[in-house]
């Protein structure tokens, strides 16, 4: 039932959006061909100016984790991690999310999969994925788009979020899903 | 810190690459990740010009206006920089709640306009204002209530209730992002992270010197 309100809202968000936006312009009597492309103008440049930093991001993510040393760090982190009692087979998870949305994904599906979807684990894991944020590849993607470089207490901030949200993520998850 | 981070990944990458035995496929990555990032970026190009064409219509008939009324004393109260009637406001209301409704495609071209908004705001040009932070802080803590790729994943994964996920997740957002929005708060006023203000409250726009 819900899966099926869900699945609907999540068709339906993107046209209700456009649908309503449009109708809005033709009620006020705007040329909204006019306006779309003069906006629509804008997209060349903006995603072009984000191609510096995406180069930049996606490189070093992707030596990092294809060397081995995402593993390594994954493994020296882990008994840190435990000490605040936190199940280690989501301890991949922790720091895999603030630098890759797809890395996430990917050690999600793995958890899935080899725990089960109905496992604390996965059901965990997958509370994290929505309640945090790739932090830093974001941070170098939008600073990075209007050349910032005294970023100050961005990531600082952005890291004290996400960690507030896993440890939330792991207690709610444990009071909700917990036997 | 980014600098530090960005080289530390790089250089650790290709030292553990080189103990490991495995340097050919490290530097493949790296050269076929540069590729893809050019390759996403250009892929973004249609998107992007689609939602800001979307956005300059609700901009150009008043909606933006509408909304951003409605919400002006939360913005206000998060982002006391930035004038209530700055387009910033109506790209960020924009971007966060195309977040909250899960439509990443969509964020990312608002957010970004945010953003180029916001530095025209900004008198020192290479250092991020507390708005910028404070914003990209909340965007950071995910503010997803319909965490749709999640709950396909897990009912791809053959979850019989995969739904059952949504509640502990806006709970465990509702955290991260009231977490996010103290600590921009609390830590933009540290002698460390503090920039210098005219004193002045010039027609509503305080800027930063220094």
């Amino acid at each position: 039932m819900l899966l099926k309100i869900i699945d609907i809202l999540s068709k339906f968000a993107i046209p209700f959006m456009i649908v309503a936006i449009i109708s809005f312009g033709m009620k006020r009597k705007i040329n909204v061909y006019m306006s779309f492309t003069d906006g629509a103008k804008e997209g060349f440049t903006t995603a072009l100016r984000i191609i510096p930093s995406f180069v930049a991001m996606l490189v070093a993510i992707g030596v990092f984790r294809e060397s081995g040393a995402m593993d390594l760090f994954i493994s020296a982190f882990s008994p840190i991690i435990e000490i605040f009692n936190i199940p280690k087979e989501i301890v991949p998870m922790i720091i895999m999310r603030p630098l890759s949305g797809s890395g996430a994904q990917g050690i999600m599906s793995e958890l899935a999969a080899s725990f089960g979807p109905e496992s604390l684990v996965a059901r965990t894991s997958a509370v994290m994925m929505g309640s945090s944020e790739t932090t830093l590849y974001v941070l170098a993607i939008y600073f990075g788009s209007i050349s910032i470089k005294k970023q100050r207490h961005a990531l600082a901030a952005g890291l004290i979020a996400d960690a507030v949200g896993f440890i939330s993520a792991i207690y709610i998850s444990k009071l909700f899903f917990g036997t | 810190m980014i600098n530090i981070i960005w080289a530390g990944l790089i250089l650790i990458g290709f030292l553990v690459g080189a103990i490991n035995g495995n340097i050919d496929q490290v530097t493949t990555a790296a050269i076929e990740n540069a590729k893809t990032a050019v390759e996403l970026a250009f892929g973004l190009i249609g998107v992007m010009a689609m939602w800001l064409g979307i956005m300059k219509i609700a901009e150009d008939s008043g909606l933006i206006k509408i909304i951003s009324k409605a919400l002006k004393p939360v913005m206000v109260l998060l982002f006391p920089d930035v004038p209530p009637d700055h387009p910033a406001m109506g790209a960020m209301i924009m971007n966060i709640s195309a977040n909250i409704l899960g439509l990443g495609n969509a964020a990312t071209p608002f957010g970004l306009k945010a953003m180029e908004e916001l530095q025209k705001l900004n008198r020192k040009k290479d250092t991020a204002t507390d708005a910028m932070v404070t914003f990209l802080a909340i965007n950071t803590s995910s503010v997803t209530l319909i965490p749709a790729s999640t709950i396909a994943i897990l009912s791809a994964a053959g979850a019989k209730n995969p739904t059952e996920i949504i509640g502990p997740t806006i709970i465990a957002t509702t955290m991260s992002t009231a977490a996010a929005i103290m600590a921009a708060k609390t830590l933009q006023g540290l002698p460390r992270y503090r920039i210098e203000r005219t004193s002045s409250n010039k027609g509503g726009i305080r800027c930063y010197l220094k």
